[in-house]
């Protein structure tokens, strides 16, 4: 069943230079208990694209959709306050940089039992306090953090950015969430954290079934674990599909540029050889090219690409372009 | 072909203080040696507090080590001598947008540096700016652009135009390929490798990505809490890792 099915979701902004458009027509779905990644560079749209789920965007914002269901409802006809209910319940969100999400006036312990809610408390009011404290220890258990004791009592700046990581993803379960949205989560942290987060995520998308969508400019990690994937480029859906496939044969460039500018995915490269490069840089988004806004910096761009492309579809793979790559492009 | 940079035994500790008449020292760096050659890069990997930033702030000379040499093409450097070797080791910090100042234009920022650290005149000095920004990739115009009006990867341009103007030997990049999104960061390692190619430059890579590590560097040191573990040739040191954290670290690439 599907979990979130959205639709050509266009975010624009008002500004004195006129509109400028940060999402241009994005689908995307999730079905329950699936991995999702979205993947791109600073600047394509891929946070914009979380906290619009979450209703979180400030109002200047203009957030259109043909689609936008959450469960077969749709988001964007609820009134705020229903919105809001509906997202409390069952999507929840980490953030890029814990330690600055956290409130730094307050004990995690604090912090912790106010983020699990009332529903999920029973037996009589006066054992609350009691049930409250152990399910918050059982939550800091569950992300791996032994030491419950000192972490419960610990100010945000006492502990290091993956426990702080961690009582994040805590804080985010607490409520059994159907989806958990995990923006840049590893950014801040180094590389044996990481793969502990993303074990993490994992298992608990495994154990729980629960949907994971995983936001990252990092290509090799999101593709590690995640069953899914979407290529965001400047706000255009370049590409989506299944991870392996995807990986395998990618149809648009701007995949195939990112997969083999990553020495991850390249074994047999020389050390010290050139890596793949596509010329160039990202364009602000006051300055987007029409069509296709890769258009500039493909290889194989055409006439044709001052065109949008409409995303087409090939079995289980989503992707835009007007002129796909049909051979394998690694070999 | 001599050692470019040879590192003995350097040793770095702070004290804190923990109330009135205790003082509680904490060692950054134990004994770590090692040498880099010219054309060669070498790497640093380690967690963070494992002493790895201590370590550039030293070889800089923006902290004094406790005991201990390091030994430029032979000789011994003092951080009295600070202004004679600024020429040759330059230091690239994480974030290219924090560390420009934002209220100067980048020429202005370039001349800044010259005018400081040689004794070229204005004809010579915008000549050498020209220069540099050709080398890397950049237009005249850029000189009077400021900071803000570059893109990310154009602002690691213009942080190594910056270090690369003096023609430096030896370069140290603290995470700065870390922060910079895939395709970017692929076009600033080719021009670290052609730079390298073409002009023999020494890179000193502070990094966490060990498999952008293995594909740029020759060597590589594995710092745990400010001693050395593991010491050697990329390929060895991936094939044999001796320590467990070296260990550890090298499965969690996989």
């Amino acid at each position: 069943m599907l979990l979130l099915d959205i639709k050509n979701l266009t975010i624009e902004l008002e500004t004195a230079d006129g509109r400028v458009r940060a999402v241009d027509r994005v689908s995307l779905s999730l079905r329950e208990g699936e991995t999702r990644g979205l993947v791109g560079e600073s600047g394509s749209g891929k946070s914009l694209i979380a906290k619009a789920i979450v209703g979180v965007l400030n109002q200047r914002w203009r957030v259109t959709a043909d689609r936008f269901h959450w469960l077969g409802q749709d988001l964007l006809r609820l009134s705020p306050e229903q919105r809001r209910q509906v997202i409390g319940r069952d999507i929840a969100m980490i953030y890029q940089e814990p330690s600055r999400s956290l409130d730094p006036t307050a004990i995690i312990g604090e912090q912790l039992e106010e983020a699990i809610p009332n529903h999920l408390l029973t037996g009589p009011w006066w054992r609350r306090h009691s049930y409250r404290q152990k399910k918050a220890i059982g939550l800091l258990h569950k992300v791996g953090v032994r030491d419950h004791q000192r972490v419960m009592q610990s100010y945000p700046y006492q502990l290091s950015e993956g426990i702080c990581q961690k009582v994040m993803i805590a804080m985010a379960i607490a409520k059994n969430p159907k989806l958990l949205i995990a923006d840049e989560p590893t950014t801040a942290l180094e590389s044996t954290t990481q793969a502990q987060l993303f074990r993490l995520l994992a298992s608990f998308n495994q154990l729980k079934g629960m949907a994971v969508l995983l936001i990252s400019h990092e290509l090799e990690s999101v593709a590690r674990y995640t069953q899914k994937l979407s290529v965001l480029y400047c706000g255009q859906l370049v590409e989506a599909g299944e991870t392996s496939q995807l990986l395998q044969s990618p149809l648009h460039p701007y995949t195939d540029a990112l997969i083999k500018s990553v020495p991850e995915f390249q074994p047999d490269l020389a050390a010290k050889t050139p890596l793949y490069a596509l010329p160039g840089s990202i364009p602000t988004l006051q300055h987007v090219p029409i069509g296709c806004r890769l258009g500039p910096r493909c290889p194989n761009a055409r006439k044709e690409c001052v065109k949008t492309p409409t995303l087409e579809r090939q079995q289980n793979h989503y992707f835009s372009c007007h002129f796909p790559l049909t051979t394998k492009g690694s070999t | 072909m001599s050692d470019l940079l040879e590192v003995q035994a350097l040793s770095k500790a702070y004290s804190k203080q923990r109330g009135w008449f205790r003082r509680q020292h904490v060692t950054a760096l134990d004994s770590i040696s090692f040498s880099l050659r010219e054309g060669k890069t070498l790497a640093i990997v380690g967690e963070t507090g494992s002493g790895k930033s201590t370590l550039a702030k030293l070889l800089v000379g923006i902290e004094k080590p406790d005991s201990g040499q390091i030994l430029l093409a032979g000789m011994p450097v003092q951080i009295s001598h600070y202004k004679k070797y600024n020429h040759v080791i330059r230091f690239i910090f994480q974030d290219a947008g924090r560390s420009l100042n934002p209220s100067q234009k980048v020429g202005q920022m370039l001349e800044d540096v010259l005018c400081f650290s040689t004794v070229l005149d204005q004809q010579q000095r915008r000549f050498k700016i020209a220069q540099t920004l050709k080398l890397l990739g950049l237009l005249d115009e850029h000189a009077e652009y400021y900071p803000h009006m570059f893109s990310g990867g154009q602002l690691q341009r213009v942080a190594l135009a910056r270090a690369l103007i003096l023609d430096p030997k030896l370069l140290i990049l603290d995470e700065a390929l870390t922060a910079l999104d895939p395709t970017l960061r692929a076009q600033i390692v080719n021009l670290l490798l052609e730079l390298q190619q073409k002009s023999g430059l020494a890179y000193l890579l502070i990094s966490n990505q060990l498999r952008l590590v293995r594909h740029i560097s020759d060597s590589m040191l594995v710092l745990h809490q400010g001693k050395a573990v593991d010491y050697g040739s990329v390929a060895d040191v991936f094939d044999a890792p001796s320590h467990d954290y070296t260990k550890k670290l090298i499965n969690s690439a996989k």
